[in-house]
């Protein structure tokens, strides 16, 4: 599937996510927001008696379950209804590449820049956390796991942007229809689930549905892996609750199999788009 | 069966309106075919269609003997979509390059820039072309890897009239190298002299579709005659030639191709009171408004 046409793509949108700077703001707002979290919130160092990396992966993690699905979206939400915008849609459709392989370049070059913004961000925190309240190998892997989940995470919402691209029709419709998938999967899913939870009073539903319905969001599998892997994060960010009621593997299969699903879907919309 | 594009009583419904019905259509290698038509006649609708973007209900595409959008088709064909852009953020030389690797011709960017007269703007962002640079980009993408059939669809919007000339004449090198072109066009005066044959579609059905001049024998319009008189005399011309007043001194009359030489002569006759006639044979323009303006017979 990795055709040369499809690197054809992805260099050209690598090319033009550094051109308009796109690249450069990602990373940006990645080590500002991560150098915030990790130096507002390294307070309770003293108090829970773990390293101060661990803090830093805590509050990063929270930041990264709203910042990670935001860049994924702003990223890829014209990806194909610019392209219709501007005319050039059937002209590209014109040529030998598939749709298929028009949608893996942009996936590739938009999945580079946010892995670049990620690693750099979270790894500017995480270094300067260890280097001023010390690591261990415990948080150095929670580390790792913190920014390969957050680019899996985001590479669930570069696919359902270009889902939302494809099905909107305008970038404008794309960009409204965005941020209503990163308010319903980042903020009002959890609302609803804890209005579920509180009617239903520690019930069964409480105790045996929601923390599948909860691990099947790609953004609460994110948090749930990242603090299930970790007792020491689960300590600092007080969610243990949910996460033990569940096997050790229903959120990696869950974040894993999202971007999957997602790009399956965009694929879909995207072939039912008539230039 | 040689020719680059054929097409056989296609029929196509949008909802329940059908935009395309019955049309046959087909080009030579090296025929350039004008498109005329007005909005929604389904001139774009066929031409996606024939690069297997939307589906057609009935009837059979064949591209080179190939299936609308399949690779093979792909590869023969080149299309200039009506007003293009592009991704403002790269430049004219990345934009042409991304298209000759995608064609997977091998491709001299630099003199086809130069040849659509970028060769200025290769490194400028598209972002800071005009309308027309644009265009002459899309241009220069369509004669990427030789194709065997081009689609252009209104060519010349937002182009000068010498950069139209320039554009005629990178068709007429198409058509010299064994491209059949078809041209959906609004220009009917450019495209007059510039195409062997002229097709028309009204509300999805073909109403023409012959030379020029063929056209205009079956058409069979008058041709009118405009007959400048003496201020004084312009009473007495009238009541002997008929016609109608244009102005003080102008009168207009119209007579069919067979009658023409006949009317000269009568109004040479007239002598003194004629100052001055001007002949004016129907032009494209009127068979454009004869055949789209009838009513299906």
């Amino acid at each position: 599937m990795m055709t040369p046409r499809a690197l054809a793509i992805a260099q050209t949108e690598l090319l033009i996510l550094r051109r308009n700077r796109w690249l450069f703001m990602a990373t940006l707002i990645m080590v500002l927001f991560a150098l915030a979290l990790t130096f507002a919130g390294s307070a309770p160092t003293g108090s829970l008696g773990v390293d101060m990396l661990t803090i830093s992966v805590a509050s990063m993690t929270t930041l990264s379950v709203y910042l990670a699905p935001l860049l994924g979206l702003m990223m890829s939400f014209d990806a194909i209804s610019g392209d219709v915008d501007r005319g050039s849609l059937s002209l590209l459709l014109s040529y030998p590449p598939s749709r298929g392989e028009i949608l893996l370049g942009k996936f590739l070059s938009h999945l580079a820049a946010l892995s670049f913004a990620m690693i750099i961000g979270f790894g500017t925190a995480g270094a300067l956390a260890a280097w001023s309240g010390g690591a261990g190998s415990d948080s150095l892997l929670a580390l790792a796991r913190l920014i390969a989940t957050s680019i899996l995470l985001g590479a669930v919402f570069l696919a359902l942007g270009y889902m939302v691209s494809a099905i909107a029709g305008s970038s404008t419709a794309a960009a409204g229809m965005s941020a209503a998938l990163w308010l319903i999967f980042v903020v009002l899913f959890d609302l609803g689930l804890l209005g579920a939870v509180v009617m239903d009073q520690s019930g069964y539903f409480t105790q045996t549905i929601f923390p599948w319905v909860m691990v099947a969001n790609p953004a609460d599998a994110f948090r749930v892996w990242n603090v299930a892997a970790s007792d020491a994060v689960a300590l600092t960010s007080g969610m243990t609750g949910a996460a033990s009621a569940l096997p050790g593997w229903a959120a990696p299969v869950s974040l894993l199999l999202w971007p999957i699903l997602g790009l399956a879907l965009a694929r879909i919309a995207f072939g039912r788009v008539e230039p | 069966m040689d020719d680059s594009l054929t097409i056989k009583s296609v029929c196509k419904f949008r909802g329940d309106t059908q935009v395309l019905q019955d049309v046959d259509l087909s080009i030579a290698p090296g025929e350039r075919l004008a498109l005329l038509g007005h909005n929604g006649a389904g001139k774009s609708t066929l031409i996606k269609s024939i690069l297997g973007l939307t589906p057609v209900h009935g009837g059979k595409i064949s591209i080179c003997g190939a299936v609308p959008g399949s690779a093979a088709a792909r590869a023969a064909t080149a299309f200039l979509p009506e007003s293009v852009s592009f991704h403002p953020a790269i430049t004219g030389r990345e934009q042409l390059t991304l298209f000759a690797r995608l064609s997977g011709a091998a491709a001299d960017v630099v003199g086809l820039l130069d040849r659509v007269g970028l060769s200025d703007a290769l490194d400028r962002r598209i972002g800071t072309y005009s309308k027309g640079m644009r265009q002459r980009l899309g241009l220069a993408q369509v004669l990427l890897g030789k194709p065997k059939l081009a689609l252009l669809d209104e060519p010349t919007s937002g182009l000068d009239p010498i950069s139209r000339q320039d554009l005629y004449a990178i068709i007429d090198e198409l058509a010299a190298q064994g491209t059949a072109v078809l041209i959906a066009s609004h220009a009917l005066t450019e495209v007059e002299a510039r195409t062997d044959r002229i097709a028309i579609l009204r509300k999805g059905v073909k109403v023409a579709d012959n030379t020029l001049a063929s056209l205009s024998q079956q058409a069979d319009l008058p041709t009118r005659m405009r007959i400048t008189a003496k201020s004084d005399q312009i009473e007495q011309l009238a009541a002997r030639v008929g016609g109608k007043r244009i102005n003080g001194a102008a009168l207009e009359i119209t007579c069919s191709a067979d009658q023409k030489m006949e009317q000269l002569r009568r109004i040479a006759a007239l002598g003194d009171a004629v100052v001055d006639i001007s002949m004016t044979p129907p032009r494209l323009e009127d068979l454009y408004r004869h055949f789209s303006k009838e009513d299906g017979q």
